[in-house]
């Protein structure tokens, strides 16, 4: 299988623990990931609430890029990314004014847009085209008994649910059961973050955070999975402004491509789990480890 | 009478009537400029016009002229055929003319009801006239055939419209065959604990109809049977019924239950149906205790013996010497002759599953509104005990109306009955565990006899209203007294803000669907269905319980939703318009069909798939289409597609037609 790659820029920056998780599962599963040659950022949100038919050119340039790369699918594992480039998509569909707009701009780049790649999120790429039992057999290292709480933010199922349900998305949740994990019921599961307010407007962007992570601690989880950067970082980096505001909630948020690579036996650092603010308890002794005391001593994730 | 006029033969005596119906079409149409028009052309022999031509003198009029004129053709201009055809042909054949000598033209609906220039209005009535003047000449003397009505009728359907329709028709001393798939009648009704708004026992006002159903001389009760076949037209239905074997002789099965208490499942395993899943039953078991028939039924799902034909059969050993129980029962196949039929086939209630924010099947303390109905009754699960799935009693509950109605992503109607169910169940629940108790609503519809003040009594009792579409119901606490409840995230569109509400229980007040067999049932008995599945009636105000199809009648929910006095309302009316038929013996039929000119039929067989009452069949030995008079119901549609011309229908021949539109065109 072979897929377009976009990281985007977070993927680069701060959420280089999702890239670095990423890759080697995918490889492991078999997946090539071709990076488009010379990507732009996607705009974000933001550049779509200044001016829609500009951030739709900045973003259909990457698409664009993507078509020429090759026919294969646009895998796209920020949920930011993800979404600018399917709206972008919609936009130069439906409104011919973006549309024109768009070409206009391509053109004097010398390149053309046509709509043929389909832009995809990793957890759709895993879940329908690998398929829970490919992954299921290739954990080495079940992750039983630890409890996850699935958080797949708002932006891959609002406005577009296109791969799992708006309501209650699934597909992590079956992931994160194959691993062997134990799936926390988690009702906030899209529910906001606080996105960008936890910068600009952290009473309000924080109090969200801090409702996520409570939440999960209640239910007894062990770490919350994510599958988008900035989700990621609000619900790990702001742990100290939370604690001083509304009292203690600790608990570490991972990509689930972490939980993937760990328990397809892959390196704790070389998944990039010791860029956690609040890092993520060392998964506990499985038995037959305990039976064989020759067997490698388990990476203390607190550690590395 | 003078043979010559009967048969309208002679030199042609056309008599003309324009009829201002009051200011109707007098205030728009020049009448008198429009007879003085007719009474130039050829043929007419008299030309009036009238205040109202469907009054008594109006009538009287016509048939004096006949007499006195020696007219041989009538014309009247007026209203629609719908509403008065049948008034003026009456008056035709009176004065002594075969009745279709007779043409109408619409001047109201087509003419002074859409125009406002009264010059233009009065030409384009010259101009209909002059079509129909044109047109009446080529009528024939025509015969309305009588075919006769099988006296027996066929309910479809035990639930409370379909028991009272086959009690009023048997206490006429019709008789009845009522056919109810389920193991037992009673339908929804008999899951119910009170009535809105008098609160009176279902159970106590039902069970009385179920036995007397069951008992009565003149109706014939199957259960565990399902219509599979129709056959026929009005009058005169062929109807299969499969009934399906309950491996139980009905009429040997006292009800004593010995043969339940020794089944070799010791302890009840399946879901119970009748309690919604809230209990269990064994293989073989009774619906519910006031069933009827009180005959055991075995699940041919469940049962070892029926299913893998390995079992002790301790059941057979328990039954003894009555010998009630009969393994080797198979399916049979009854066919019925019947007259009229009767469908009240009833709903559906929605899944709330298809609402997953609403959180049922995920939360174990939502319930709908059926459910909380089997708790409250004595003889339900808990024995009329509201309780919590821990077992503790509720101290606060929240209602949700509207879950799978007037939602544009589910079902868009009204469901009709859950305001007032719902309305109900909150003040059994206070009644029952003197909780909070606080309706969601978006509206409160109250609009039946007795309702509004049963909504008043409500609001009386302390039972809150928030008005407002829930947005989401979670168990995710956000401040101290929500921990371990259910929390109603809910906008109160009067307060104006976004509510969190917990609550210990929540009831999903699930609308009304068609059944999911709708479709199949639909097309079982040659009805229609509007848009959202629910049977179409032949008119919503005038025919509400006649079908496009003669014969077929509809009644209660499978129509659309409504409550139980209206669907016995409707069921008795189902009754009487099926009595009517019955009792008048033989109902005639329009003379509008087509016939086919034997001689002229090639017999390419392209009209049989045409037609949609399947009233044309295949002579195989002479190679020619055969019509069926009876089926016909006059279309058209064979007659426009035969190639070689050779199908005709009677009072649209071509001659008629063209003669119609030469006199429109003439004017």
């Amino acid at each position: 299988m072979k897929y377009s790659y976009f990281p985007g820029c977070s993927l680069k920056g701060l959420g280089r623990a999702y890239e670095e998780s990423l890759l080697p599962v995918m490889k492991l599963l078999g997946i090539d990931l071709v990076e488009l040659d010379d990507w732009n950022c996607c705009g974000a949100t933001a550049y779509m609430s200044v001016d829609e038919g500009e951030a739709c050119v900045l973003a259909a340039r990457n698409l664009a890029i993507a078509e020429k790369t090759g026919p294969q699918d646009l895998l796209t594992p920020c949920s930011a990314c993800y979404l600018v480039l399917n709206k972008a998509k919609h936009n130069v569909e439906d409104f011919p004014q973006i549309r024109e707009g768009v070409h206009r701009a391509l053109r004097a780049a010398n390149l053309s847009y046509r709509g043929t790649t389909a832009v995809r999120h990793p957890l759709d790429v895993l879940y329908h085209d690998v398929g829970v039992e490919a992954i299921r057999q290739k954990v080495v290292r079940p992750l039983t008994g630890l409890k996850v709480a699935p958080y797949y933010g708002c932006q891959v199922v609002r406005p577009y649910a296109t791969f799992d349900e708006a309501w209650n998305p699934m597909t992590m949740d079956r992931i994160l059961a194959a691993l062997g994990a134990e799936v926390v019921h988690y009702p906030l599961k899209t529910k906001c973050c606080g996105a960008s307010l936890t910068g600009t407007v952290p009473e309000a962007g924080l109090r969200l955070s801090y409702i996520l992570l409570k939440e999960a601690v209640r239910r007894g989880a062990d770490v919350i999975a994510t599958i988008c950067p900035l989700c990621q970082f609000n619900l790990d980096a702001y742990h100290d402004q939370i604690v001083k505001r509304w009292g203690p909630a600790r608990i570490a948020t991972v990509y689930f491509t972490q939980l993937m690579g760990l328990a397809f036996g892959l390196d704790p650092r070389q998944l990039g789990l010791h860029r956690n603010f609040v890092p993520m308890k060392p998964l506990a002794a499985q038995p037959s480890e305990i039976r064989n005391p020759k067997s490698e001593t388990q990476p203390n994730l607190e550690k590395v | 009478m003078n043979p010559s006029s009967t048969n309208g033969d002679g030199q042609l005596r056309i008599g003309f009537y324009i009829c201002h119906c009051g200011h109707n079409i007098g205030s728009i149409v020049d009448c008198p400029a429009v007879a003085e028009y007719v009474s130039k052309l050829p043929g007419v022999a008299v030309s009036r016009d009238y205040k109202y031509m469907c009054s008594d003198p109006g009538q009287e009029l016509i048939q004096q002229d006949i007499r006195d004129h020696r007219l041989n053709r009538v014309v009247v201009a007026s209203c629609s055929p719908l509403l008065h055809e049948h008034t003026f042909r009456t008056a035709v054949e009176r004065g002594g003319l075969n009745p279709f000598f007779f043409q109408m033209v619409n001047i109201r609906e087509h003419d002074s009801w859409v125009h406002t220039n009264p010059a233009e209005a009065t030409a384009k009535a010259k101009a209909l006239a002059h079509a129909a003047v044109h047109r009446v000449r080529f009528h024939k003397p025509l015969q309305t055939t009588k075919v006769p009505i099988h006296p027996d009728v066929l309910v479809v359907g035990g639930g409370i419209a379909g028991i009272h329709a086959a009690l009023t028709l048997g206490n006429a001393g019709k008789k009845v065959f009522l056919v109810e798939r389920e193991p037992s009648i009673g339908g929804h009704m008999a899951k119910f604990d009170k009535t809105f708004p008098t609160l009176d026992c279902a159970a106590c006002i039902l069970t009385p109809k179920m036995s007397a159903v069951r008992s009565h001389e003149n109706v014939t009760l199957w259960t565990y049977s399902e219509v599979v076949k129709v056959e026929g037209y009005v009058g005169n239905y062929l109807v299969t019924v499969r009934r399906k074997p309950r491996y139980v002789i009905e009429d040997l099965c006292v009800g004593c239950q010995e043969c339940i208490k020794s089944c070799v499942y010791k302890e009840p395993k399946f879901a119970d149906e009748f309690n919604v899943g809230l209990s269990k039953r064994k293989p073989i078991y009774i619906p519910f205790p006031q069933a009827v028939p009180q005959v055991v039924v075995i699940d041919p799902e469940r049962c070892l013996k029926v299913k893998t034909g390995k079992c002790k059969q301790t059941c057979l050993e328990a039954c003894a010497d009555r010998k009630a129980i009969d393994f080797s029962q198979k399916e049979e196949l009854v066919q019925i002759k019947v007259g009229n039929i009767i469908i009240a086939t009833g709903f559906n209630l929605f899944d709330a599953k298809r609402i997953p924010q609403y959180g049922y099947g995920l939360y174990p303390n939502v319930v709908t509104s059926i459910e909380l109905e089997r708790l409250v009754t004595s003889s339900g699960p808990t024995g009329g005990e509201i309780i919590l799935r821990n077992g503790q009693k509720p101290k606060t509950a929240g209602f949700i109306l509207c879950v799978g109605s007037r939602d544009l992503k589910t079902n868009r109607w009204c469901s009709r009955t859950c305001c007032m169910h719902s309305m109900k169940l909150a003040q059994l629940f206070k009644e029952h565990t003197d909780a909070d108790v606080t309706i969601f609503y978006m509206d409160i519809r109250a609009p039946g006899k007795g309702c509004e003040e049963f909504y008043d009594k409500s609001l009386r009792e302390g039972i809150r209203f928030v008005r407002g579409r829930v947005a989401e119901v979670t168990d995710w606490a956000l401040a101290p007294e929500e921990e371990g409840k259910l929390v109603i995230r809910v906008e109160d569109t009067l307060a104006g803000f976004v509510r969190r509400i917990p609550v210990d229980m929540i009831v999903l007040a699930v609308g009304m669907e068609p059944q999911a067999d709708a479709q199949d049932v639909r097309r079982l008995f040659n009805m229609s269905c509007g848009s959202e599945g629910w049977f179409l009636e032949k008119h919503p105000k005038l025919a509400p319980v006649s079908t496009f199809t003669d014969g077929v009648f509809i009644a209660g929910c499978c129509q659309g939703p409504k409550d139980i006095p209206d669907s016995i309302a409707q069921a008795g009316a189902a009754a009487a318009e099926a009595m009517a038929l019955i009792d008048k013996g033989c109902i005639e039929l329009e003379p509008n069909t087509a016939y086919i000119a034997e001689e002229e039929c090639s017999g390419c067989k392209s009209c049989i798939p045409l037609c949609p009452y399947t009233a044309i069949s295949f002579d195989e030995a002479k190679k020619k289409a055969v019509l069926n008079e009876a089926l016909c119901k006059g279309c058209g549609t064979c007659v426009a597609s035969c190639p070689s011309g050779s199908i005709k229908q009677h009072l649209f021949e071509d001659e008629q037609i063209f003669s119609e539109i030469e006199g429109v065109l003439a004017y």
